[in-house]
């Protein structure tokens, strides 16, 4: 797509998308929101980069080597929080069973492993929709060749 | 025929629905059957065991984690599956 308007537009704004969807997900457990809303906001920000510009200026962004990290990153830390409360002694997944720094409620850093899962899954929603977008993309390419 | 046999499909579809709407409690009725005591040690005891507050976020990541682990297991699976499909060709 060459449109001079739609490509400025998203360039000042995609910043300001990211860094809500960061915001969603960083304040998953004082606001509404968490690493679902959050991951998808985030995503939506890079399928809006690809969108206006077009698809190696966003694989450029996030190349398929860093999103399938980020992807399995996600889940490990999700799965790493649960393993790490087994080794503190209790059930997979506990929070305050665990002995995790509750902090005082209301702060942006307090809930214990709350604040990492949230993290984890955010990451992980984001990735799995930006790979998804960009895998589809490009096989669309390919079959017009 | 077929259109017909279709109408009739719908219709009783939408009647199951709309009896199934009708017979659903009042919202925010105090007597609702979901008013237990689970959603009240929800609200009462989030603050003191999670040290978070917002009550849905306490849930998902929390009390019910395991459940949300399997969610992120089905957009693992999904993706690995739609990955393995689209390179295939």
């Amino acid at each position: 797509m060459e449109d001079i308007i739609v490509r400025y537009i998203s360039r000042i704004i995609v910043p300001f998308v990211q860094l809500y969807g960061l915001y969603v997900i960083l304040h998953g457990h004082l606001s509404p929101g968490g690493g679902f809303s959050g991951g998808a906001i985030f995503a939506a920000s890079m399928i809006l980069y690809a969108l206006s510009f077009n698809l190696s200026a966003g694989t450029k962004k996030l190349s398929h080597d860093v999103s399938s990290v980020l992807e399995s990153g996600g889940a490990l830390i999700f799965a790493g929080m649960g393993l790490l409360a087994v080794l503190l002694g209790t059930n997979f997944l506990g929070n305050r069973a665990a002995g995790f720094p509750l902090g005082i409620p209301g702060n942006l850093f307090s809930g214990g492993a709350i604040m990492v899962i949230t993290f984890g899954v955010g990451i992980k929603v984001a990735s799995t929709m930006i790979t998804l977008f960009y895998s589809l993309i490009e096989g669309e390419g390919h079959s017009h060749d | 025929m077929r259109k017909l046999l279709v109408i009739v499909l719908l219709a009783v579809i939408t009647f199951a629905m709309v009896t199934t709407v009708l017979e659903m409690p009042t919202f925010g009725d105090p007597a609702n059957p979901t008013n237990n005591e689970v959603p009240e040690r929800y609200v009462q005891e989030t603050i003191r065991e999670t040290g978070v507050l917002n009550v849905i976020a306490a849930i998902i990541t929390d009390y019910r984690a395991f459940d949300t682990l399997g969610e992120a297991t089905v957009l693992f699976v999904a993706i690995a599956a739609a990955l393995s499909t689209l390179k295939a060709h």
